[in-house]
């Protein structure tokens, strides 16, 4: 009834290819990050923003990243850890090296760096494919982690291996690194950062570029006969992702973390955003955003669960209870919808836009 | 089918919308002193943790049983399970800093990574937080690390002191000795390299490095070349969790002598020692605080928690190295905390007024004694500049089923050790753009 399109005419291009074709899409994305802008930061507490928001958010632009790679063009990634640690160190060098270059500038100069370094662990895409290039792209995440943790001028020579973000401001006294960050100063920077991310991957997969890398996943053969260049399309699609992973983790170091080791972009970080996008939904930008909010919130939702509703357990049950939980609920979705929560949405859109008269 | 998959969307909507709506548990309204607890219950480091954890939580439910508190201010004490992983110790920080009473009398990450994390969280929320065994070694410099205190010893303090001990079973020259050095490759595990790098010129020793990679369970190679090419003269250990148990079995297979394999703290616990079983006898390590029950308050707590049921874990547990470690870090915060009641008054305090505690800190050996834990450790005292204490450490041996105290405590050269400490520190704060605090003005 209310999510109806009728009486909605496209007279031009542009209306036709809008990202949002349905006004009340439109107006709910809208509504969604005025609410996550100018609500939000009222209602949340501290805790609320610093550690189930901005991890999500930092996610967000992770599964995104990894969704451009895998979903979108059908190159299988597990070296996301070690793409996310690029963004990290060499934010870390960036930034202590020039103290003066302003943090967004940095951020998106380590996208840049990682980008490079995913051109390099994406040649061999050219080659192989499936499992075999899942196998390769692990070499990056190993021999990555490897390059941090035994190269000391990496973290400026800190006996621990262990970089800790400076305090940094966007412009005048709005610090979003380092000890003066408040949560609310680091959330809104990331909502608006992850959203024009989210934006540009929106419109990038649009694009000619986008549409090569379909063309690439599914079936590439078929791709190089219509014109498309393998080379081109499967570098540019590594160069992108690695871009936004590579921001991904320089955000998680320097806005949620604040200090970090290379161990923490280990192994299990590839598998936690390939979970996420697999979850989520392939090929979708919005699937990004439900993986990630999957993967990062319900755990921490499950843990606060029993104290909620006034339960007092064990910490130890607790957390058994969540692993427990946690992986029923991903074997449940992956039987309910295995193209994941955003084809469930795409369903569940189709059912409202007959209701209350289904047929 | 269609309703169904309906049905499945919706309940995955308000699952992920459920944690925007709910907030943690609401503060009790009480006057009580908030400890907040961070343990790793679960996670494979749990048999590490959990002692470590239950042995804080049952010294606070202890004195709250037995004394009702602090000088009769009620201790309210709360914990969230890390799982030794940082971003959820994040999340647990974020989660019990507000969830308490009153403020956090002080924190206790448990884990030398989520200290790493919390540094900046304590320094902007101004919450004490000590990181006993663990964490920075740098964090000894009061004037950089307003809020971190690490006592009674560092790494650092603590790899000195393993030479202290070589040295006077060498017979007083490590002229041309081999010393080897078996790390877990992590942060915490490279912490000793520059001491013992820097005690290598000033003493002739040869230092040799072999890193393990975390988690340690293959370690074949590395105890192949240790024991058959390299043959140290004395190999010492960094290592964690079940690094260390496959260290000591590997040891004992390829023959080392195990009487001059000696680990840090953390590699000198029962669960560590006891899967090699007598082929671990021997086996050295470094603590800083007495082993056993053999204690009244340690009996206190099986009296007064045990017997009543309300341990928080298994009662044999109560003893062993890393419950002893859980008991100290919480008598050393509730003496803190008695120092500040004493200025402050008996009410439950802020984390500043506990600062000032922990800063004008002086637990004696005296003191120890009145407490009911005679010669438990050695004597700790802090200041605005010192946040370490400067405190002993002794090295203990395996003898197949539990540890014996086999040298005097050793006091660590703390006069070369404060340099590198200052040093250090002072590069964290022109990395992080600090002003160094004035200690002579308090």
């Amino acid at each position: 009834m209310l999510y109806r399109e009728a009486g909605q005419f496209k007279s031009d291009y542009v209306s036709d290819q809008a990202i949002f074709p349905i006004l009340q899409d439109r107006i709910g994305v809208i509504l969604i990050f005025l609410f996550a802008l100018l609500v939000v930061p009222f209602i949340a507490s501290n805790y609320m923003l610093s550690s189930i928001l901005v991890p999500f958010l930092v996610f967000s632009i992770a599964a995104i990243g990894l969704n451009i790679l895998t979903g979108y063009c059908g190159q299988v990634s597990l070296g996301t850890g070690g793409f996310m640690a690029c963004g990290a160190f060499f934010t870390f060098k960036l930034t202590t090296a020039m103290p003066e270059l302003n943090i967004l500038l940095v951020f998106l100069l380590a996208g840049f760096g990682t980008a490079l370094v995913g051109i390099a662990f994406g040649l061999p895409s050219l080659r192989i494919k499936g499992f075999y290039l899942a196998i390769a792209t692990l070499a990056a995440q190993f021999f990555l982690i490897w390059m941090f943790t035994q190269n000391p001028w990496w973290t400026n020579h800190s006996a621990a291996g262990v970089i800790t973000a400076p305090p940094r401001a966007l412009f005048g006294d709005f610090y979003i690194t380092g000890i003066r960050a408040t949560p609310l100063n680091k959330y809104i920077f990331l909502l608006c950062f992850t959203a024009l991310l989210a934006l540009v991957a929106k419109n990038l997969v649009r694009s000619a570029l986008g549409r090569a890398w379909m063309a690439i996943r599914d079936m590439d053969i078929a791709a190089e006969i219509i014109g498309i260049r393998p080379l081109a399309a499967k570098l540019s699609a590594f160069a992108v992702s690695s871009f936004f992973i590579g921001i991904s983790g320089a955000v998680w170091a320097f806005m949620y973390t604040a200090s970090v080791e290379a161990l923490a972009f280990e192994v299990t970080r590839s598998f936690q955003v390939l979970f996420m996008i697999i979850i989520g939904g392939l090929g979708s930008i919005l699937g990004s955003f439900l993986g990630a909010a999957f993967i990062v919130l319900l755990p921490i939702m499950l843990s606060n669960l029993p104290a909620m509703v006034g339960l007092r357990l064990p910490v130890d049950l607790v957390a058994h209870l969540e692993f427990m939980i946690f992986g029923a609920l991903i074997v449940f979705f992956l039987i309910v919808e295995p193209h994941g929560l955003a084809r469930l949405w795409q369903i569940g859109k189709e059912k409202l836009r007959r209701w209350p008269f289904p047929y | 089918m269609i309703l169904r998959r309906f049905l499945a969307g919706s309940a995955a909507a308000a699952l992920l919308a459920l944690p925007l709506v709910g907030s943690p548990a609401a503060a009790q309204q009480e006057e009580a002193q908030y400890f907040p607890g961070l343990p790793y219950r679960s996670g494979p480091y749990a048999p590490s943790g959990i002692p470590l954890g239950s042995g804080y939580a049952d010294y606070l439910a202890m004195l709250q049983a037995r004394d009702g508190g602090i000088n009769g201010v009620p201790i309210h004490y709360e914990e969230c399970d890390t799982g030794y992983n940082n971003d959820r110790g994040v999340e647990c920080y974020e989660r019990l800093k507000d969830s308490g009473p009153t403020e956090p009398a002080a924190w206790h990450p448990l884990s030398t990574g989520i200290t790493y994390a919390l540094i900046p969280r304590v320094t902007q929320d101004e919450a004490p937080m000590l990181s006993i065994g663990y964490g920075r070694a740098d964090a000894a410099d009061g004037r950089v690390f307003p809020w971190i205190f690490n006592p009674p010893i560092t790494y650092w303090a603590g790899a000195d002191a393993i030479i202290q001990y070589i040295q006077a079973e060498e017979g007083g020259n490590l002229e041309g000795k081999k010393i080897a050095l078996v790390y877990h490759d992590s942060a915490y595990g490279r912490e000793p390299i520059a001491t013992l790098e820097r005690l290598a010129e000033e003493e002739g020793y040869e230092l040799s490095l072999f890193p393990v990679a975390p988690p340690g369970l293959e370690q074949k190679a590395t105890w192949l070349q240790v024991a058959r090419q390299l043959r140290p003269d004395w190999t010492l250990m960094w290592g964690w969790g079940v690094m260390n148990s496959t260290a000591i079995q590997e040891a004992a297979a390829v023959g080392y002598p195990m009487d001059r394999f000696i680990g840090i703290w953390w590699s000198g616990t029962e669960p560590d020692a006891r899967p090699a079983g007598q082929a671990g006898a021997g086996y050295k390590s470094l603590n800083f605080h007495a082993t056993g029950t053999d204690f009244p308050a340690i009996q206190d707590i099986l009296t007064h928690v045990y017997d009543q049921g309300n341990g928080s874990t298994e009662r044999d547990t109560v003893g062993e190295v890393n419950y002893n470690r859980g008991v100290l870090n919480a008598a050393v915060t509730v003496e803190a905390v008695r120092a500040a009641q004493a200025e402050f008054g008996e009410r439950p305090l802020t984390g500043e007024e506990v600062r000032w505690g922990l800063e004008n800190l002086e637990i004696s050996l005296e003191r120890w004694k009145e407490l009911g834990l005679d010669g438990f450790a050695g004597a700790i005292s802090l200041s605005c500049e010192d946040h370490e204490g400067g405190g002993s450490a002794y090295v203990q041996q395996w003898n197949g089923s539990a540890w014996e105290p086999v040298s005097d405590w050793i006091q660590p050269r703390n006069d070369e050790l404060r340099p590198a400490y200052e040093a250090s520190a002072e590069q964290y704060a022109e990395e992080q753009g600090l002003e160094l605090r004035d200690c002579s003005a308090m």
